[in-house]
């Protein structure tokens, strides 16, 4: 079995985001950077289906060396080695077509990513890689199962969800509740110090996409308090003033 | 020139936010003095179909083949990929979800287009093609220039204002359509759907009932289903609430769950922690009901009221009945 789980660096969820020069730049300043969520649940799933059954768990990002401690991170919670394609990705496509690259001389049965980055959240990765690679991608994947080279896969689908079996190999975007986050312990964490993390530059794409600027939101209006004795009058408030009923 | 729209079908319905992708592409169609059409895929009624010429389709191409009634991203995708060539499309539009956005990747990497998923407005045309699309689960937004010859858009809900009684397309015309399908799309076999039937899906809903903690335990839920139903509102939850079970997990609303943009969201005893107000942000109008003044979701609320949800929550289900 072998398994490649991609990984995004991202600002914490609970990050405050701002934007540098003339709003063209995320201001990294104080910003504290994880292992996109999602991600993770796919890295945790990885590590727990190499475990079952043998094989290799190698982490790929595709991003500058500021996201080397995360890598790290991912090596402690359980990857064999690591891959860091040296790029400033500007977008989906670009990130796709070097995942994509990598996996075209690497033959893994199952690669992993998250359904989405909580970046940029365009939740099209997988889907891009498949198709580049001419191999199935399903998302977002719920749980995951592997009986020799089947794979059954229970997906997130609009209020319920579906049961699929399919052949190996394919790309999966995971969410909860795939696997409980891991997290790293002592001996991971030393280990993961002597693990191969090798650096590969990037192979060229055409721009598809240019960024041009960061907007923040309008700032929220005051919130209007109703009494509790009085909360029947919301219902009206909600019909003649906020007009959304 | 054409614009392609996807519309998803719910039972040989079109879904809302679809037809709001068809008013959004009609709109992209007029700026660039094209036409409009849909591509629907799967079993529908051409009284159905025609609904989208309302929203601006100037005709619907309509797949029904039965290997197609079952959703299925990878077929889809080359579905779409096929209507575009056969109507010249450059531009394609899919409505966000994760059905769209599935398409729209594999059909994106088909056709080496550039892709946007989380467009919210019109696309600048004027001096290159810009769009704007939400990012960091709606705490910012980021312009993008396309550059590319063929593009695929993914459109949120609300990325276009419709006015139900303005609008002025009549019926479109429905063509029959048979794309060539690959078994590479057919490997995987469906082993169950499982489907809460009649429950009205989040990202379709314009009003959203949501509990958290603070409803105390499953069975305490009924409260807040009476003030749903009253409303015709669909019901979701926080992260913690489906973590327990109490509540379906594809209910649980949030940064690592569903994102909504209802007309109207009503926290009941969420605190309003930043990964799930990151779920709501898109919602045009938050009522927030909490015993804790000092709740965070009251800054991001419209309307708050301060009190129990079991002493709240009933009244307002007897004022919303006697709204009707
Ligand atoms: C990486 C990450 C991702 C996450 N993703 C999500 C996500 O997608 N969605 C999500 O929801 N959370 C998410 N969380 C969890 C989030 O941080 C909060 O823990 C969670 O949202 C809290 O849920 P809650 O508001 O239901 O519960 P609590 O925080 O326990 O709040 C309960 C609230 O109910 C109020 N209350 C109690 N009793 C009553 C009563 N009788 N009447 C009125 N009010 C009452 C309390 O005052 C309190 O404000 C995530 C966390 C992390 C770290």
């Amino acid at each position: 079995m072998k398994i490649l789980v991609c990984i995004t660096n991202v600002p914490d969820t609970t990050a405050k985001i701002s934007f540098t020069d003339n709003d063209t730049k995320l201001n990294k300043n104080g910003v504290q950077f994880i292992i996109g969520p999602y991600d993770d649940y796919a890295l945790a799933r990885g590590v727990e289906l190499k475990e079952q059954n043998g094989g290799s768990l190698t982490v790929l990002h595709v991003g500058e060396a500021d996201a080397e401690p995360q890598i790290r991170k991912a090596l402690a919670i359980g990857a064999d080695d690591a891959i860091r394609v040296n790029a400033d990705p500007q977008d989906s496509y670009f990130v796709a077509a070097q995942i994509a690259h990598i996996a075209s001389q690497n033959n893994y049965d199952l690669i992993l990513m998250g359904r989405e980055s909580i970046d940029y959240n365009s939740g099209v990765v997988h889907g891009l890689v498949g198709e580049m690679l001419g191999i199935p991608s399903y998302s977002p994947v719920m749980k995951l199962d592997l009986d020799g080279s089947n794979a059954t896969i229970t997906r997130e689908i609009d209020g319920g969800k579906e049961i699929l079996k399919a052949p190996l190999p394919l790309v999966l975007g995971c969410q909860e509740p795939i696997a409980e986050w891991k997290i790293p312990n002592m001996r991971g964490i030393m280990t993961a110090r002597t693990k191969p993390l090798n650096v590969v530059e990037p192979v060229s794409v055409d721009d598809m996409t240019v960024p041009q600027t960061y907007q923040l939101p309008a700032p929220k209006g005051a919130c209007k308090m109703i009494p509790a004795s009085e909360a029947e009058t919301l219902i009206k408030l909600l019909q003649t003033e906020a007009k959304v009923l | 020139m054409s614009v392609l729209i996807y519309v998803e079908l719910d039972n040989g319905s079109i879904k809302k936010t679809s037809l709001e992708a068809v008013a959004y592409g009609a709109k992209v169609a007029e700026k660039t003095s094209g036409q409009a059409v849909a591509l629907a895929l799967g079993k529908a009624e051409n009284t159905e179909l025609e609904k989208a010429g309302r929203y601006g389709a100037a005709k619907v191409l309509h797949a029904a083949d039965a290997k197609l009634e079952h959703e299925n991203s990878l077929a889809y995708a080359d579905a779409l990929v096929q209507a575009a060539a056969q109507e010249g499309s450059k531009i394609i539009i899919l409505p966000k979800s994760g059905l769209g956005d599935a398409m729209a990747a594999r059909a994106a990497a088909k056709l080496k287009a550039g892709i946007v998923s989380g467009v919210t407005a019109l696309p600048e045309t004027d001096g290159g093609f810009k769009v704007t699309r939400s990012i960091f689960t709606g705490k910012a937004f980021a312009t993008t220039e396309i550059k590319s010859d063929v593009k695929v858009l993914v459109v949120r809900k609300n990325a276009v204002e419709i006015d139900e009684a303005g609008l002025t397309g009549g019926n479109a015309a429905v063509e029959a359509f048979q794309p060539a399908l690959r078994d590479s799309d057919f490997t995987a076999s469906v082993v169950s759907v499982e489907k809460a039937d009649s429950e009205l899906s989040l990202t379709e809903a314009e009003i959203i009932v949501s509990g958290g903690r603070g409803m105390k335990g499953p069975e305490h839920w009924q409260p807040l289903i009476d003030l749903a139903k009253a409303l015709g509102a669909a019901t979701g939850c926080s992260k913690p609430v489906s973590d327990l079970d109490w509540r379906p997990h594809h209910e649980h609303i949030g940064q690592t769950g569903i994102k909504v943009a209802p007309n109207l969201y009503i926290a009941c005893g969420i605190s309003g922690a930043i990964q799930h107000l990151a779920g709501v942000n898109g919602s045009k109008c938050i009522v927030v009901i909490n015993k804790d003044p000092e709740a965070p979701f009251f800054k991001a609320a419209d309307y708050g009221i301060v009190g129990d949800v079991f002493d709240v929550l009933p009244k307002l289900t007897e004022a919303a009945k006697s709204l009707k």
